[in-house]
């Protein structure tokens, strides 16, 4: 009985953030927004979700603080080595026939997957042909993301991940340690574009030749999911790459057949037929 | 009252032997699915699924996102990964941070199988020595599914069971071998 009570309010809520404020929730898993939005209730101290709803409604700031619940996102530097350790060996050999690169990074939330790959790409020495696209929803995560602060005690883990990736410098020669943190260099940031975009209500926005979207769609419905790999369809040009995370897959969209598995088990796949 | 379509289980330290037995132990012919949270470590994830597979007799998948829910097959979450009930037919994962140190966590498990299954989901709690599973397990029984719990003298580790115990008055306790034979009854 609540349980369904909770439901409906939640879809209430969905449509008040984006009727008043323009983010489309409306499509993502409920299973986990439930559990974001549980949390936003203990920190708002509200009882229900309509409470909630009510008070982004009219508290801006509120709804803000609000965002950032439902968008927050954790990975780690080189999260899943072996995926980075496929990239550098396979798809690294196809980049490099082209004069000229762009990467799309979706959903980038703090840029731990951007700067895994500007590492990658300048170890592979083909940072200085590539443009990054760094995207997401979030303001404050693109802002992060910029920043490109980290927690030092993170350090350890992300150097461990780095060297299985296969990294050949050292990490420790990208960032510089202060005050319990550490930031990476700014040289890095060069030839990135931190953008806001949703893969829910906007357009492809480039050709690019290679997309690193991992764990961002698991957030998803299915149709949802479809409309965000319609999107990376437009994007690639025949045989682009598209990664996945390690535990999503095509084989439940409508667009399978517009790709075709290139390393199944890293979830890397390629673009077929298509411009 | 409408049959069982899910049992979910979760087990932690000690916890692969009586899962196996379990496993080994359902007959072929039942009709639930079952949705399997185990703590371990990521990196022994490959052998634990393929001993899995050696025991049951149902066929053992390890879960993709938007993975589809069929009867009479075991589902078991990937390392790093929560896996969540999103609807009737299929699983979610997450990567949001650990709950009670875990990921995945049986509680998030239990909380989005009851919210979607309720009185046609069974919850087991084995063996293990943090909390997790019992808050699930308490919302399993509120939402009128039936949560039952491994016997905390004959567990591995009898501090998960005896915390699900603990927040769950209702909960039913039974060994190893009363969980199949209820399970075999009843699905």
């Amino acid at each position: 009985m609540s349980a369904k009570i909770d439901d409906l309010e939640i879809r209430l809520l969905l449509e008040a953030i984006y009727h008043k404020y323009d983010y489309d929730f409306r499509g993502y898993s409920l299973a986990s927004l439930k559990r974001r939005i549980a949390q936003a209730l203990t920190r708002f101290k509200c009882e229900t979700i309509s409470e909630l709803q009510n008070r982004v409604l009219h508290d801006k700031i509120s709804f803000t603080e609000l965002l950032n619940y439902m968008t927050v996102q954790v990975s780690e530097l080189f999260r899943d080595p072996e995926y980075f350790k496929a990239l550098r060996e396979k798809v690294v050999p196809h980049l490099e026939t082209y004069p000229s690169l762009k990467v799309w990074i979706p959903g980038c939330a703090d840029g731990e997957e951007v700067y895994s790959l500007i590492i990658l790409f300048r170890e592979m020495g083909l940072e200085k042909r590539t443009i990054f696209y760094a995207t997401d929803i979030s303001s404050d995560a693109l802002q992060r993301a910029e920043a490109g602060h980290y927690d030092l005690d993170r350090i350890p883990l992300f150097t461990k991940n780095h060297r299985l990736s296969g990294g050949t410098g050292s990490l420790s020669d990208y960032y510089t340690a202060a005050y319990g943190r550490v930031i990476f260099d700014r040289t890095l940031r060069q030839r990135v574009v931190f953008s806001d975009h949703s893969l829910a209500s906007d357009a492809s926005f480039a050709e690019v030749q290679l997309i690193s979207c991992r764990n961002t769609l698991i957030y998803f419905r299915r149709e949802l999911q479809d409309r965000a790999i319609g999107l990376f369809k437009e994007s690639l040009p025949r045989n682009g790459f598209l990664g996945l995370g390690a535990k999503e897959s095509l084989r439940f969209s409508q667009h399978d057949s517009d790709f075709c598995d290139f390393d199944q088990i890293h979830r890397i796949y390629r673009r077929a037929g298509g411009l | 009252m409408q049959g069982f379509r899910i049992v979910a289980i979760g087990a932690s330290a000690g916890g692969v032997e009586v899962v196996s037995e379990i496993l080994e132990g359902l007959k072929p012919t039942c009709q639930v699915a079952i949705l399997l949270v185990i703590h371990i470590p990521s990196t022994r994830n490959t052998r634990l699924l393929q001993l899995l597979r050696s025991k049951s007799r149902l066929p053992v998948i390890e879960v993709d996102d938007k993975e589809q829910i069929f009867s009479s097959h075991v589902y078991l979450a990937p390392p790093d990964y929560h896996i969540l009930v999103e609807d009737e037919d299929s699983l979610a994962l997450s990567s949001d941070l650990p709950v009670n140190y875990s990921r995945p966590s049986i509680d998030v498990l239990f909380e989005s199988a009851a919210d979607v299954f309720g009185e046609r989901l069974i919850g087991v709690v084995l063996t293990g020595a943090n909390r997790d599973g019992a808050s699930g397990l308490s919302k399993i029984i509120s939402a009128r599914g039936i949560g039952i719990v491994q016997d905390p003298e004959e567990a591995h580790c009898r501090v998960m069971p005896e915390a699900a115990i603990g927040n769950s008055a209702s909960a039913l306790v039974m060994s190893r071998s009363q969980i199949i034979e209820f399970l075999n009854e009843r699905t």
